[in-house]
């Protein structure tokens, strides 16, 4: 059994979790919910069983990465840099400034390095920032490659009109998979990354299998994103399907493709292994903003189909967010972490 | 996740009744061309009846087969992105042979009098519009399985309408100039026009056709 006031320092990340879960659902299966591809229930069910998936077996490596950016050694400090990254979700999202639960966890760290006077690892903030970047460009790369692949075969195959309906609802549901699995395997170390050093859990034994305190979190995790894909992604879903409705049904399929593509190479410790093997440039396990790799795969459909007008505006929101978001997240963290401290007589550090 | 298991029987289904909704159209187009000959030969025979019957049989079931199909996309949200135009080819596919069965009942009703001069322009005509039909029946075919071949099968649309055109404004031209009544040079225009909207409306479908299979291109 948990103890309560752990759980009470935990909420803060199962809340970001279940706002993740109740958003960021929306980028794997908006477009196949919103056109009626698929129904809202099979989404929920094969989103939350695959989110949970990806955050037991493949959240490990993100996680790393930001235990190396500030290894939060008291519990309340984790409740603090996790609850100030989910006040300026809610703040920003609410100003309806696009925003990545990424992007303020980063900050949020940043500020409490500032406040225990630790050094921030500024390679890992480098490797961290490049991939920020890097995300919606190699969604947008990975987008046109795979708009060119279907078109060529589209071509070749002739495939009947009716008949490439059921195949694309097929892979809708293949392509929504993996995007749940790669949103919980990349974007579980927001949610619970930094409560890792602490090790707030007691070792769990189930008849001969011992689950350790993080493999705990990883599962808690996973199960408050699929609480938040059950209870609240429905009309986020309905939403995000008609914003990308002007699409069609092919390119908003390549776009979860191109996403959940993207997702997973940041996040997959296997792709990193097989790299390594063969000697190449490794591609660093960032947790990445899941919106800002569909709004780059749509970039990407967008320039191959010759469309000139570049909605700069939401590219100009989005470099916006990239700094402010990890801004506001450090100054709310440093400010918290204050009170928490000097009001609550805590230990954050 | 359970529904797609009968997805595709779903799909194949949908697949079979759009293509026989078009093999009725091909149908139709032979049976009309064999009855206008068969009347131009020898009136309003039993054997005109009977083919007249058949368009309307075959025109009774291209409308189930619509209904069908209707039903079926909408009932389980088949193809959202392009149901609209394959209805919209569909009831306007389904008003050519509605015009088939029109014009064989006015031949029944009316029972112009074709002189042996006009036969040969009215078996041109009726060959014309045929061929542009059938065109047609192709394009649609092509618009399911390869759009990038309904450009050119709409192009012999448009060129045997155009066809048409000129073989019924020849033969009108052959009917005033001839020495008939008045009457009959009104009569047997009417029956020109009957025929060559046809093909005017086949031409109509197609333009709809180049609309919906650019729009499956990009």
């Amino acid at each position: 059994m948990i103890d309560p006031i752990i759980l009470l320092f935990l909420s803060s990340g199962l809340f970001l979790g279940w706002a993740l879960g109740a958003n960021d659902a929306a980028n794997v299966f908006g477009t196949a919910v919103g056109t009626k591809m698929v129904s809202w229930r099979n989404a929920a069910i094969i989103c939350s069983i695959f989110v949970v998936l990806g955050a037991v077996i493949s959240g490990a490596g993100t996680s790393q990465t930001l235990g190396k950016l500030g290894a939060i050694t008291a519990l309340p400090g984790a409740f603090m840099t996790a609850l100030s990254a989910g006040f300026s979700v809610f703040v920003m999202t609410k100003s309806g400034l696009p925003v990545s639960t990424s992007q303020a966890i980063v900050g949020a760290i940043i500020g409490w390095n500032v406040f225990s006077n630790q050094a921030t690892d500024t390679s890992t903030l480098t490797k961290i920032l490049s991939t920020w970047i890097i995300c919606p460009l190699l969604a947008a790369v990975i987008a046109i490659v795979l708009l060119k692949l279907s078109k060529y075969f589209g071509r070749r195959l002739k495939i009947s009109l009716i008949r490439s309906d059921a195949y694309k609802r097929i892979a809708l549901i293949f392509a929504g998979a993996l995007g749940a699995y790669s949103l919980g395997a990349n974007n579980i170390a927001n949610v619970i990354g930094v409560f890792i050093p602490v090790q707030p859990l007691a070792e769990l034994t189930i008849g001969s299998i011992i689950f350790s305190s993080t493999q705990q979190l990883f599962l808690l995790g996973g199960l408050a994103i699929a609480l938040g894909v059950c209870t609240y992604s429905k009309k986020v879903m309905m939403t995000v399907g008609s914003d990308l409705g002007q699409l069609s049904s092919t390119s908003a399929l390549i776009a979860v493709i191109s996403h959940s593509i993207v997702l997973f190479l940041f996040a997959s410790q296997g792709l990193e292994a097989l790299l390594l093997k063969y000697g190449l440039p490794t591609i660093p396990l960032v947790p990445v903003s899941s919106s800002q790799a569909v709004v780059g795969a749509i970039f990407g459909i967008s320039i191959l189909q010759g469309i000139t007008a570049v909605k700069w505006h939401v590219l100009g929101k989005i470099i916006a967010g990239w700094i402010v978001t990890p801004v506001v997240a450090a100054l709310v963290c440093f400010i918290g972490l204050f009170f928490l401290q000097n009001v609550f007589g805590l230990i954050v550090v | 996740m359970f529904e797609n298991f009968s997805l595709f029987k779903r799909t194949s289904e949908l697949e079979s009744k759009i293509d026989q909704f078009f093999d009725k159209l091909a149908e139709a187009s032979v049976i009309y061309r064999l009855a206008v000959r068969g009347y131009l030969r020898e009136g309003a025979s039993e054997e005109f009846k009977e083919r007249l019957d058949t368009v309307g049989e075959l025109e009774t079931q291209a409308d189930n087969l619509r209904r069908d199909i209707e039903q079926k996309l909408y009932k389980n949200i088949l193809i959202p992105d392009s149901r609209g135009d394959v209805l919209g080819l569909i009831e306007t596919a389904d008003d050519v042979l509605t015009m088939f069965q029109s014009s064989l009942w006015a031949f029944y009703i009316e029972k112009p009098v074709i002189h042996d001069q006009f036969t040969s322009g009215y078996k041109r005509l009726t060959n014309m519009v045929i061929k542009a039909v059938d065109e047609l029946a192709l394009s649609c075919r092509a618009f399911f399985r390869n759009p990038h071949a309904v450009p050119s099968h709409n192009a012999k649309v448009t060129l045997y309408e155009k066809e048409a055109d000129k073989v019924s404004s020849d033969l009108k031209v052959q009917i005033f100039e001839s020495k008939i009544k008045l009457v009959e040079k009104l009569h047997l225009r009417d029956f020109v026009n009957g025929i060559d909207g046809i093909a005017d409306h086949a031409e109509d479908v197609a333009d709809r056709l180049s609309i919906y299979a650019i729009k499956r291109l990009t």
